[in-house]
This record gives structure tokens, C-alpha cells and sequence, in this order.
């Protein structure tokens, strides 16, 4: 068995305004090191098995058609040790 | 003159917009997200809601729901098809239409009478409006705020795409305040705002809703 971990984030031009609340909440409990927060999605998929190049296309699909929206979002698939 | 209204799992505005439909006079017809058959509708709406939870993305799930793979199909070839708030959420992910709607820019779920100014009336949906006019229908969503990239807006813009747009302050973020988008064709549009709640004075804040449905009816009479 194998973990899969796909991230999903906004792509860098679109506006992440709940981002942007996380890192405007920071501060004000007395954590100033923060320049810019930005928010995404983790999946971890689980797979019977070895994470074969042909699995892992099938999952880089699956992100591009269904877990990312790639108007708005990047994402990346790698596995987890 | 049969219209089409989806009902998806968590869909809220299903029935006031068959309410609107059968105000102008036509047919509405029930169409289940489960069931690919459109049941020989000439124009389908996808109403208002939360389909799927939101879950995702909205929009995300129903755009694999059975009875979207025949919208999607129709609509390539000319069905008029209305996706209002969610809908129009299901027209981004489903690539009927550019740009995708994220969450509104100050997180506030918004619920309020919108004003907004018509700006192209040679859709399938509009042709009752004249260009300019400014109308006021509910907008309530939480995912309004319509985005896309720089040369995804300046085609919209440059090809008379933008079919309204908000009146007043950006209510929730949307490049140049847009509030509905239309395809090449124009017989596809998308629309955050709600006019299916805005079809008489007794139960929403005016009726100027109604041209979205006497337009696409006196479309279907004209063919």
C-alpha cells in the first residue's frame, strides 16, 4: 500500500482571501513573522500496491479533471514516504 | 414551450425558478441530476443552491452528474441553458463558460438587493433588456466573486461578452465588478444574482427579474 498526496493550491494571481484572514490573524497573536499566508488543499489517497508512473498519470489526471480547477488552481502529486 | 429545471442534491432555488417559469407562460419541466434525459426541453436553467455541499469546489461534483454530460453536449450546439449562482458555478467548472467564482473577497456570506446595469441584450436570456438598463434582483452567495485571468478578461471585455455587471460598490471582489458572463454564441449565460426571486413586488424587492424568462420565451416563440 501506498499514500498519494496531491496539494492544491490557488494559483499566485488569484486573490486568497481566506489566506489573507489566516495571515491577518497571526499578528495579532503575537506571531510576526509572517510576510504572506496563503491557504490550499492536501489529498491523501491511498492505493493498493506500488505508486507505478502509470498510477501516478492516472492521479495527475484525475487532479487536472476533478481535485484542482486549473482556471484557478496548480497543483502537485508526489508520494508520500 | 418546455424549460428545463435541474434539481440537484442540495439545490435550494429549483422551484422558485420553475415559479418563474410558468410566469411567463411556459412549461416547466423537473429534470433530475441523476438522469441524462433532458425530456425534450428547448432551454434549460440551473437553479441556485449548495449541489453536492459545495463540496470541493462549488460547483466541482455536479459537473459530473449525469444530466450534465447532455447539458453540456446541447449547449455546445445552441440549447439555451441559465445558470444562476450556482448554476453559474456549474457552467465555470462544467468549461461552458470562462473563469471559475471564488470566495467573496471580505468571506461574508452576502444576501441583499443588487442593483446592476445590462450590458449586452443579444443573448438567449437579455433580449427583453435594453443595454444600459439597470435592474435590481437579490444577490446571495458566499463564492461570488468572479475571477479569471488578464486575457480571459480582455476577451470578455473586447467581445462584448459581459452580460451585467454590479452597480455601486465590488459587492464581493469580481473582476470589473462583473456579475454575469455570457459565451460567443449567447445562448449560454451566467449570472450571480438571482432573478427568479425577483419576478413580482409581493415576494421580491421588484420584477425585474422577468426579462431573463420573457426573453428566452419570446425567443422559443420567434423560432
Amino acid at each position: 500500500m501506498a499514500k498519494i498526496v496531491v496539494d492544491v493550491m490557488l494559483k499566485p494571481e488569484i486573490l486568497d482571501p481566506q489566506g489573507q484572514a489566516v495571515g491577518a490573524a497571526l499578528p495579532r497573536l503575537g506571531f510576526t513573522f509572517a510576510t504572506s499566508v496563503r491557504q490550499g488543499k492536501r489529498f491523501e489517497i491511498e492505493i493498493e500496491g506500488e505508486p507505478t508512473p502509470a498510477i501516478l498519470a492516472e492521479i495527475s489526471q484525475a487532479a487536472e479533471t476533478l481535485l484542482a480547477n486549473p482556471v484557478i488552481e496548480n497543483f502537485s502529486v508526489r508520494v508520500e514516504k | 414551450m418546455k424549460i428545463g429545471v435541474i434539481t440537484f442534491p442540495g439545490s435550494l432555488d429549483d422551484r422558485d425558478a420553475a415559479r418563474a417559469v410558468r410566469a411567463v407562460g411556459a412549461e416547466a419541466v423537473a429534470l433530475w441530476h441523476g438522469d441524462s434525459d433532458l425530456r425534450g426541453v428547448e432551454a434549460v436553467i440551473l437553479p441556485g443552491g449548495f449541489s453536492y455541499g459545495d463540496y470541493l469546489r462549488c460547483g466541482a461534483i455536479s459537473r459530473f452528474a449525469p444530466v450534465m454530460s447532455s447539458v453540456i453536449e446541447k449547449a455546445k450546439s445552441g440549447l439555451p441553458v441559465l445558470g444562476i449562482c450556482n448554476g453559474f458555478q456549474v457552467l465555470c467548472e462544467s468549461h461552458l463558460l470562462p473563469g471559475a467564482l471564488t470566495r467573496n473577497h471580505a468571506l461574508h456570506f452576502l444576501c441583499s438587493d443588487q442593483r446592476l446595469k445590462i450590458e449586452n441584450n443579444s443573448t438567449a436570456w437579455t433580449s427583453e433588456y435594453e443595454i444600459g438598463e439597470e435592474i435590481v434582483i437579490p444577490l446571495k452567495n458566499g463564492e461570488g466573486s468572479f475571477q479569471c485571468d488578464d486575457s480571459t478578461l480582455a476577451r470578455l471585455e473586447g467581445e462584448g461578452l459581459v452580460v451585467a455587471r454590479y452597480v455601486g460598490e465590488n459587492p464581493n471582489g469580481s473582476r470589473n465588478v462583473i456579475a454575469g458572463i455570457t459565451n460567443e454564441r449567447g445562448n449560454i449565460v451566467g449570472l450571480m444574482p438571482h432573478p427568479e426571486h425577483a419576478i413580482d413586488s409581493l415576494t421580491g424587492p421588484s420584477a425585474d427579474g422577468l426579462g431573463f424568462f420573457t426573453s428566452i420565451l419570446s425567443r422559443m416563440v420567434s423560432k
